[in-house]
């Protein structure tokens, strides 16, 4: 009862509406083209293409994830990117496990930097990631706890804003640094790879590819029909009343840290799971993934999409990425002025970003428009 | 000229809702409270008037927890809780509502969620994800919209309200939030003549039942209220009275317009 | 004197070699080695002395004091060995050493009175403590002590080692250390190098002294390496806290202000090369130029539209930071540069055998006083700093008495930027110059800010130093890296407690 009239809300949303109409469309469509059609044809989506496709949905989900906490909390976490990383890990981890012999050493136990490194042992932190179920578990966990315990500090201090912003960057920056160490156990610079296979399925095969599409895509949508139905809920309305005026909040008697703090934890377990489900699809995890420029990156992604929309959000890191694979492909050079022109253009020409361009411009404007600066309909701002 | 401030123990009363006992708040060097006694009586409607930079706001803001004083207690409910302890959130858990200076509304929410979002009810997280409003909160909410006069109005962002509807909007949240002890910084600001005075009325039935403290500018207002007036200056209680009397003590006069 | 050296007596050849040992005469010196490697022959036919390499009938002749050739092929039966037994050459040590003793060169003195330290004690105790007497130069003296010392050490006397261990107490020499060290062990046979037991107690106690003095020279050090840390930091950073601090403008762009301030540098130094000794002081103006140039343009084109927005200026100047990395990547190429030192930062300053300094970064914990003091007079006494403090106080206010404040602004910015350039420059003599420069100091930056404090140029001081000490104060004990993570935790949990800073500003006027 009160799930069908939250479904059918959300469906009466224009853009949910839209978004999840060409995913659902996407997830059956790509993998059909892909297996049925014959390779010949005009139809025939090539492998490689439903990777880079999945690893966009998976960055779509981090995108998304990203929104909750700075669309819907006014939290700018410019380390959003470890949760990811985190997750990312946790898995990784796993399919470290999942080798087997199978290593270059062939050792039966220990991945093969720690052979290298003269381990005799597998360290306690790595007990239990043979188990697929408790790999699973961690992938949720890990991003998780360390979101739980920072938040708790961050926000019953009152850290907000800019500083904020700046420690979630310390954050990221100092768990990069840590990554890289040979002695933590997690491959160092290298990080980990050479995965053969998960749940004793080859990781290369055209299949492989299809079904972690396919899954990468129900958990956007999953992730999309979570937070939704999080904004729409009670809870929903009191974060977007501490977002705006968190010291009125407090006097009404809320607790702007506790509302915080549960969306900052669920964001950082899904970004955690679009973590999990992008390292199968590229098939290495390494320490760069923690690298504050990674986290900044996302965060253009939700600017560019529109900021305080979930289908912007995701649409925007499909965006972003789609002209970075682009760019770094053809005019490598460009990349970066780009990008940087992208944060810029954004920011001050199109603070709703690009779903803000035509679908919102005629209800009443959802952000504060002091600048009174009007979306430009141009994207190209330099 | 004999201080009307209530020392500690020299007066004994056998209620009080709200008692502050020789508070002081200094901001770098400068003496905001200045050892402010004042006690409210359980029921009671009581003004506050002063010049600017009397302390009015701070004290507001000591009482609600935004402040902490340097020295000094606010006693709630017959110095049973010591509000200078507690943190807003759990000050407004204890029915202390508060209405500011410049009308604070969830501007981007509808007025109706505006007054969900202070409707009493548990305000933890977990709560919040399973809240539905009961019949008789839905209820309450519509008959709140019907007294601010904004029921028509409910559905659009409270944002797009003029500056006197928001004062309602507030006045509105401070009812469904079923306060005991209600705080308000001048309401009367930014309205017509004719809703001043249906909020002097608001204000006067409200009182009885729960405590109200007001602090306002508008001498007019002041005397539509028709209740104890306190006067302060520079942090501390100059005289208390009857709006007569305080317009006619000498020392208030000389601080309003004398110098 | 020299045909004396040709006697078959021993008795006389020994007396000859004393006398060369005492004449003074630098020229022996040579001779005297020749002698002691065995190679000195005389020719037959001529009597001359000469230095012969070489065997049987194939000698190789060279003149003694030129090392010039004579005579190749020469058999031994055309020479004379000048034979020495074990005596003479005893002798001839000792008369090499007292030659090189009185060395004109102390530089030489010195280095043969360290190297009398490995010889046997007694026959050279007295030819040390005469030098002592005659020498006047008080780091040969100290070098000469010290010898003393050490080879009293092994003197028979147990009397005169116990002197010789108080006279070592008080020195600093890594070899003093080893040597009391061996002392206290045992030998393979399992006696003690030192027989005597109060002795034994004694070099203990010097150890200990010498342990304590290498502690305290060592956290001299760690010091050091903190405050020059700290400096670099501070460098990087007081710039940041005019922006951000004063301005409240975050401008991540920051560090590649930095970056362009090194490019600064590299570029006087590659259009002038004839002045690279002064390449520095041009380039600090220069730099200041460059950056505060950018900075204004910067300000002028974008920041300016985001005023009140920090959030949204913190990704636009982000995206500025991409753009000038990536515009430098593709004009200079991705690789580092190489900035010259100039010879006057060079070098190493020796305070003590424990305790050495860099000249670069000596210069550069000088320096930043002096960046600091006028940065101070430019913000308190100058009318641009009235008018920018006005500004920061109350806008409106300034704005209506005249100030233009959109003026103010931009120049503020250009301030902070053009520091940054100035923290540029110093940072080429340190570290890579290279697109990435900037990238690597923007988060400790905005550390120090943070963590002293916005809006207090003392808060950022105290924390660039705290930041500095507290990382090379971990290092010995957890690694640089893991130092680096230990503070930066550190200061997260720090801001927790105090998310304004160490030195932060109270009252009203923070509450926005």
């Amino acid at each position: 009862m009160q799930a069908n009239s939250f479904f059918s809300s959300l469906l009466s949303d224009l853009g949910a509406r839209w978004f999840l109409g060409c995913l659902l469309a996407l997830v059956v469509l790509v993998p059909v083209l892909n297996g049925l059609v014959a390779q010949d044809s005009a139809f025939y989506v090539p492998t490689y293409a439903v990777g880079l496709m999945g690893k966009y949905l998976c960055f779509a989900l981090l995108a998304l994830s990203l929104d909750l906490v700075w669309g819907y909390c006014g939290i700018l976490s410019l380390g959003h990117g470890a949760f990811f990383a985190l997750g990312g890990y946790a898995f990784g981890m796993h399919l470290m496990r999942e080798i087997g012999e199978r290593g270059v050493y062939g050792h039966p136990v220990l991945p093969d930097f720690m052979v290298f490194l003269n381990w005799e042992t597998l360290p306690w932190y790595w007990w239990g990631f043979d188990s697929f179920i408790f790999s699973i578990l961690m992938v949720l966990l890990i991003p998780g706890l360390l979101a739980l315990v920072f938040g708790w500090f961050a926000f019953r201090s009152r850290v907000t804003g800019v500083y904020l912003s700046i420690i979630t960057q310390a954050l990221t920056y100092a768990l990069m640094l840590a990554f890289f160490l040979n002695e933590l156990g997690f491959g160092g610079n290298n990080g980990l790879t050479d995965f053969k296979d998960v749940l004793e399925i080859d990781l290369q095969s055209d299949a492989t590819r299809r079904g972690l599409f396919i899954i990468s895509g129900l958990a956007l949508a999953g992730g999309f029909i979570l937070c939704s139905w999080l904004l729409k809920t009670h809870y929903g309305k009191v974060l977007l009343a501490v977002r705006d005026a968190e010291s009125r909040s407090r006097f009404l008697g809320y607790r702007p840290e506790n509302y915080k703090l549960f969306a900052f934890t669920v964001a950082a377990m899904l970004a955690g799971l679009a973590g999990a489900l992008y390292v199968p699809q590229v098939g290495i995890i390494n320490p760069g993934e923690f690298s504050p420029l990674n986290s900044i990156e996302i965060v253009i992604w939700v600017a560019v999409g529109g900021r305080g929309t979930l289908h912007g959000a995701a649409l925007g890191a499909i965006v972003v990425n789609l002209a970075k694979t682009w760019f770094t492909g053809v005019l490598p050079e460009l990349w970066l002025f780009v990008l940087g022109g992208m944060f810029v253009a954004v920011t001050v020409l199109l603070p709703k970003g690009i779903v803000g361009i035509r679908f919102y411009q005629t209800k009443p404007l959802l952000h504060r428009s002091k600048t009174s600066q009007q979306p430009s309909g141009s994207e190209l701002g330099l | 000229m004999n201080q009307p401030i209530l020392v500690h123990g020299e007066k004994i009363f056998n209620e009080s809702i709200l008692y502050m006992d020789g508070v002081t708040v200094t901001f770098d060097g400068f003496r905001a409270l200045n050892n402010l006694s004042i006690l409210l009586e359980p029921g009671e409607l009581r003004a506050i008037i002063g010049p600017n930079g009397a302390g009015k706001t701070t004290m507001m803001d000591v009482i609600t927890g935004k402040v902490r004083p340097d020295t000094g207690d606010v006693f709630y409910h017959n110095q049973s809780i010591n509000l200078a302890l507690l943190d807003e959130s759990e000050i407004a858990q204890l029915g202390i509502g508060r209405k500011f200076q410049k009308p604070t509304v969830f501007e981007k929410q509808s007025v109706a969620d505006n007054l969900y979002l202070a409707l009493k009810a548990n305000r933890g997280t977990w709560a919040a994800l399973s809240f539905k409003p009961s019949r008789t909160q839905q209820e309450l909410v519509e008959q709140v919209l019907q007294r601010i006069r904004l029921i028509d109005r409910q559905n659009d962002s409270a944002g797009s309200l003029s500056h006197g509807q928001k004062q309602w909007l507030e006045i509105g949240m401070l009812l469904v939030q079923d306060a005991q002890l209600l705080l308000v910084d001048e309401p009367a600001a930014g309205m017509t003549d004719a809703e001043t005075e249906q909020t002097a009325e608001l204000l006067q039935e409200i009182s009885g039942s729960k405590s109200v403290m007001v602090v306002e500018h508008d001498m007019e207002f002041v005397k539509a209220l028709d209740c104890k007036v306190s006067v302060l200056h520079e942090g501390s209680v100059l005289a208390e009275g009857t709006h007569s009397e305080v317009q006619s003590n000498a020392t208030v006069i000389e601080v309003y317009l004398g110098r | 004197m020299l045909q004396k050296l040709t006697q078959k007596k021993f008795s006389v050849v020994e007396s000859a070699v004393k006398a060369l040992g005492d004449s003074g005469d630098q020229r022996a010196r040579p001779l005297l080695e020749t002698m002691l490697a065995n190679e000195l022959f005389q020719q037959k036919s001529d009597k001359q002395l000469v230095k012969a390499v070489g065997s049987r009938n194939d000698h190789t002749l060279y003149d003694i004091f030129s090392g010039e050739e004579l005579a190749k092929g020469v058999s031994s039966r055309q020479l004379n060995r000048i034979r020495v037994n074990n005596k003479i050459r005893s002798t001839l040590r000792n008369a090499l050493a007292r030659l090189a003793l009185s060395d004109p060169d102390p530089q030489v003195r010195s280095e043969a009175a360290t190297n009398l330290r490995n010889d046997q004690a007694e026959e050279i105790l007295p030819l040390l403590q005469q030098a002592l007497a005659d020498e006047k130069e008080e780091s040969v003296r100290e070098v000469l002590r010290l010898s003393l010392a050490t080879l009293q050490t092994k003197h028979p006397d147990p009397e005169i080692r116990r002197q010789s261990i108080t006279l070592l107490s008080g020195s600093l020499d890594p070899n003093v250390r080893n040597l009391l060290t061996e002392l206290l062990q045992k030998d393979p046979s399992g006696n003690w190098n030192e027989p005597e037991s109060d002795i034994r107690e004694k070099i203990q106690a010097t150890l200990k002294q010498i342990q304590f003095w290498e502690d305290i020279y060592g956290g001299v050090e760690t010091l050091f390496f903190g405050v020059s840390l700290g400096s670099v930091l501070l460098l990087a950073a007081i710039g940041l806290a005019v922006t951000f601090g004063v301005m409240g403008v975050i401008n991540m762009a920051h560090g590649e202000m930095i970056m362009l301030g090194a490019y600064t540098t590299y570029i006087i130094q590659q259009t002038l090369p004839n002045l690279i000794e002064y390449s520095l002081l041009i380039s600090i103006p220069a730099a200041f130029l460059v950056a505060g140039t950018v900075g204004i343009i910067l300000e002028r084109t974008v920041i300016r539209l985001l005023y009140g927005r920090p959030l949204e200026t913190l990704l636009a100047t982000f995206g500025v930071s991409l753009f000038l990395q990536q515009a430098v990547r593709s004009i200079f190429g991705p690789l580092n540069q190489n900035v010259v030192t100039p010879s006057w930062m060079q070098g190493i300053l020796e305070i003590n055998p424990l305790l050495a300094i860099t000249y670069n970064r000596l210069t550069i914990i000088l320096f930043v006083p002096f960046v600091l003091l006028t940065l101070f007079v430019l913000l308190k006494r100058s009318h641009f700093g009235l008018e920018m403090r006005a500004v920061t106080q109350n806008r409106q206010m300034a704005s209506a008495m005249g100030i233009r404040t959109d003026r103010v602004d931009a120049l503020t910015f250009g301030l902070g930027s053009g520091i940054a350039g100035i923290a540029g420059v110093a940072l080429s003599q340190l570290t890579n110059v290279g697109p990435n420069l900037g990238q690597s100091y923007i988060i400790d930056s905005f550390m120090v800010v943070v963590f002293g404090g916005v809006g207090n140029l003392w808060g950022t001081v105290f924390g660039a130093m705290s930041l500095g000490l507290a990382n090379k104060l971990l290092e010995p004990f957890a690694g640089a890296v893991a130092a680096k993570i230990i503070v930066l935790v550190l200061i997260i949990l720090f801001l927790q407690k105090r998310p304004r800073g160490m030195f932060a500003l109270r009252g009203r006027f923070v509450e926005s």
